[in-house]
């Protein structure tokens, strides 16, 4: 198991390569120059190239990313231009906050998605295989950005019942020691029960904005999933052997079913990093997806590619995860391979 | 055949409804099997030897519904069972193998447990115990190295293997009737006679009633002692072996002997057989079904099926029979 996940790991090398290259590159042809940008509206021509070279940009560009892949294998993200801060430190604080909530809507999503596609699959054309339609007709239309502006409109705005949508904790809380960086992790951990309050309570809203949007894709995979397997040979066979419904339904077809399933979780699981984005930004979010939008907006190279790092080694361990999940429930794929 | 048949199967009827109509694919059908005896469903692919099989055990597909009918087993009528009770009977009292034992069993779990799960299901076994009577089973099935195959995977088997898993399977609990439905399609031909001999072996061991489902007529003369000739819906024929192959009596069943000339060939031939099975989603089916096919059609045919049985047993559905 451990010689698959290194091989695996050494496999997505030049993928994650290819990804550095690119980015690179893709960053220095938008348009913007960030020399004038962090010069200032106000600067003379002569200023621009003064900080130009100060910040290497006058150096021709293969020369520019050997001097950005000596730094990364220095663990150096490099800094934002406009901010100052190391883009090491930002990612560091900013990914858990973005991770906390595509993991929350994952496992809210799944919680709800998953039974409900169970049931429709067992029990076709009955009222919770038409309310499963409808439900994941209407989640996957509602963009998770519009959902969180209804959700704070009703549940802060007339009701009263959510906290301000402004960030992860509300003014008074404050962050608990870090070790994970997952707010509510650790003031368990740290056994504040205020700030863990706190928390949830922010979480709650935008968690739910996501999670309805992923609903569909997850709860209709499933549904497909357990419907091909309930009608294959080997669920025949269990019924002539008259083992019980429940058995049949959970250890015999689920099990079965889930490694569609699990695809589509890696799936829904980009979907949910997209997503954020702009969730993010509507719930006032220290997450990294704020943080890229405005690097991308001031031409900020450090930031635009230590974010796109970020996701592409985010992407090698979800599919490895989602691997090694296959191997565990299906013993023709071998983990030894 | 004994007094009290272990299966007996009276007016069998089963529709499907489909998007394209209803499918009348089965009709009338009517059967019995003694105890220890071993019987054939023949006819070609789509007679409906499958769907009678899944109705006698109540796991035809949700769109498959009986419309008439009984099907007595030990003095009850499986047909008016609540789903619980039928459950309580499959895989204990009557039990059935399947085509294809690859896609037939639980690719994901192992085979023992697939056995074990039957046996604490039925026969009240602790997880342990059903753990030694799986390997016993397999033991008995003439699985070598049973301790290991236990733990294997489907995938990890041949097909041979697989079968005998099935029928370690269906066998676990000792039932009074076994269906194997087309026990040995798929296979090679020396493994094709094993199977045949292990089911045929175990079965005169217990004293079950076996209903050996087939399409090839040489196989069902090889080891059953009746015949039932089936099609589109219809038990056409039904027989003792050695009657049916010296004197069939229905032109459906003279035209599956002729295409039979040795002991293994197969009704792959049927190409000498005129035409086709009739649409059985049409509404103005015939009364006898063969009739569009039948050189010996008169205008006798358009009256509702006669059933002529002779003192041995031998009854035929036909108003011209041969
Ligand atoms: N699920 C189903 N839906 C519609 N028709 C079916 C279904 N299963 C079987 N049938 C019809 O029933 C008839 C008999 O099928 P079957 O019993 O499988 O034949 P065979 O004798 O080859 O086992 C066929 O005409 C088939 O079209
Ligand atoms: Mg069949």
């Amino acid at each position: 198991m451990l010689r698959f996940i290194l091989k695996r790991l050494a496999a997505a090398l030049p993928t994650v390569f290819g990804v550095l290259v690119v980015t690179f590159v893709m960053a220095r042809a938008l348009p913007g120059d960030p020399a004038a940008y962090f010069a200032g509206p106000a600067a003379t021509r002569e200023a621009i190239e003064q900080i130009r070279a100060k910040l290497g940009l006058d150096k021709s560009v293969p020369e520019q990313f050997g001097i950005y892949l000596r730094d990364l294998a220095q663990g150096e993200f490099g800094k934002s231009l406009s901010t100052g801060q190391s883009v090491g430190r930002e990612l560091v604080t900013r990914l858990p906050a973005s991770l906390e909530l595509v993991l929350g809507a994952l496992l809210l999503s799944m919680a709800i998605a998953i039974p409900l596609g169970v049931l429709a699959a067992t029990r076709p054309g009955s009222w919770i295989d038409h309310t499963a339609r409808v439900v994941t007709t209407a989640g996957v239309s509602l963009p998770a950005f519009f959902t969180g502006l209804v959700l704070i409109y009703v549940f802060y705005y007339l009701l009263g019942w959510a906290p301000a949508p402004m960030g992860r904790l509300d003014a008074f809380a404050s962050a608990p020691p870090g070790l994970t960086g997952f707010y509510v992790i650790d003031a368990l951990i740290a056994g504040e029960g205020e700030t863990f309050i706190s928390a949830v309570s922010q979480l709650i809203l935008p968690i739910v904005a996501l999670a309805i949007f992923t609903l569909a894709p997850l709860a209709r995979m499933t549904r497909a999933a357990m419907l091909e397997v309930l009608a294959s040979d080997f669920i025949r066979t269990a019924r002539a052997s008259g083992l019980p419904p429940s058995m049949v339904t959970y250890r015999y077809a689920f099990r079965n079913a889930l490694l569609p399933v699990i695809t589509t979780l890696g799936m829904v699981f980009s979907f949910l990093l997209g997503g954020a984005v702009l969730v993010e930004k509507v719930f006032a979010w220290p997450g990294i997806g704020a943080f890229a939008i405005e690097a991308l907006i001031a031409s900020d190279y450090a930031p635009i590619q230590g974010f796109v790092l970020t996701m592409a080694l985010l992407y090698v361990a979800l599919n490895l995860v989602i691997d090694v999940l296959y191997g565990v429930i299906d013993p023709r794929v071998g983990l030894e391979a | 055949m004994s007094a009290v048949p272990a299966l007996e199967v009276r007016d069998l009827s089963v529709e499907f409804r489909t998007r394209s109509g209803i499918v009348r694919a089965l009709d009338n059908v009517g059967f019995a099997v003694g105890k220890g005896e071993t019987a054939a469903l023949v006819g070609e692919s789509g007679s409906g030897k499958s769907v009678t099989a899944y109705a006698v055990m109540r796991i035809l597909d949700p769109a498959g519904k009986i419309t008439a009918g009984r099907a007595m087993f030990g003095g009850i009528d499986l047909l008016q069972q609540s789903e619980k009770d039928i459950a309580e009977l499959r895989g204990r009292d009557l039990s059935m193998i399947f085509q294809s034992p690859r896609t037939a069993l639980n690719p994901i779990r192992r085979v023992g447990a697939q056995l074990a799960d039957v046996l604490v299901r039925h026969a009240g076994a602790t997880s342990a115990g059903a753990r030694t009577q799986a390997i016993e089973m397999l033991k008995k099935v003439r699985i070598p190295d049973p301790e290991r195959r236990a733990m294997a995977y489907p995938f990890e088997l041949s097909g041979g293997m697989c079968q005998r898993v099935m029928i370690a399977l269906a066998l676990a609990c000792r039932p009074a009737v076994l269906i194997a439905d087309e026990p040995t399609t798929g296979l090679d031909v020396t493994t094709q006679a094993t199977i045949m001999d292990l089911i045929t072996e175990l079965a005169a061991e217990t004293g079950m009633a076996t209903i050996l489902i087939t399409h090839d007529l040489g196989l069902a003369a090889e080891y059953c002692q009746r015949i039932m000739v089936m099609h589109a819906g219809h038990v056409v024929e039904d027989a003792p072996t050695s009657a049916l192959m010296q004197r069939a009596l229905h032109p459906y069943s003279a035209k599956l002997i002729a295409a039979t000339p040795a002991a293994s060939a197969e009704l792959d031939r049927l190409a000498s057989i005129p035409g086709n099975l009739p649409d059985l989603r049409r509404a103005d089916l015939p009364p006898c079904r063969y009739c569009a096919r039948c050189e010996r059609r008169t205008d006798a045919c358009e009256q509702p099926l006669p059933r002529h049985v002779q003192p041995d047993g031998h009854a035929v559905a036909c108003w011209n029979p041969l």
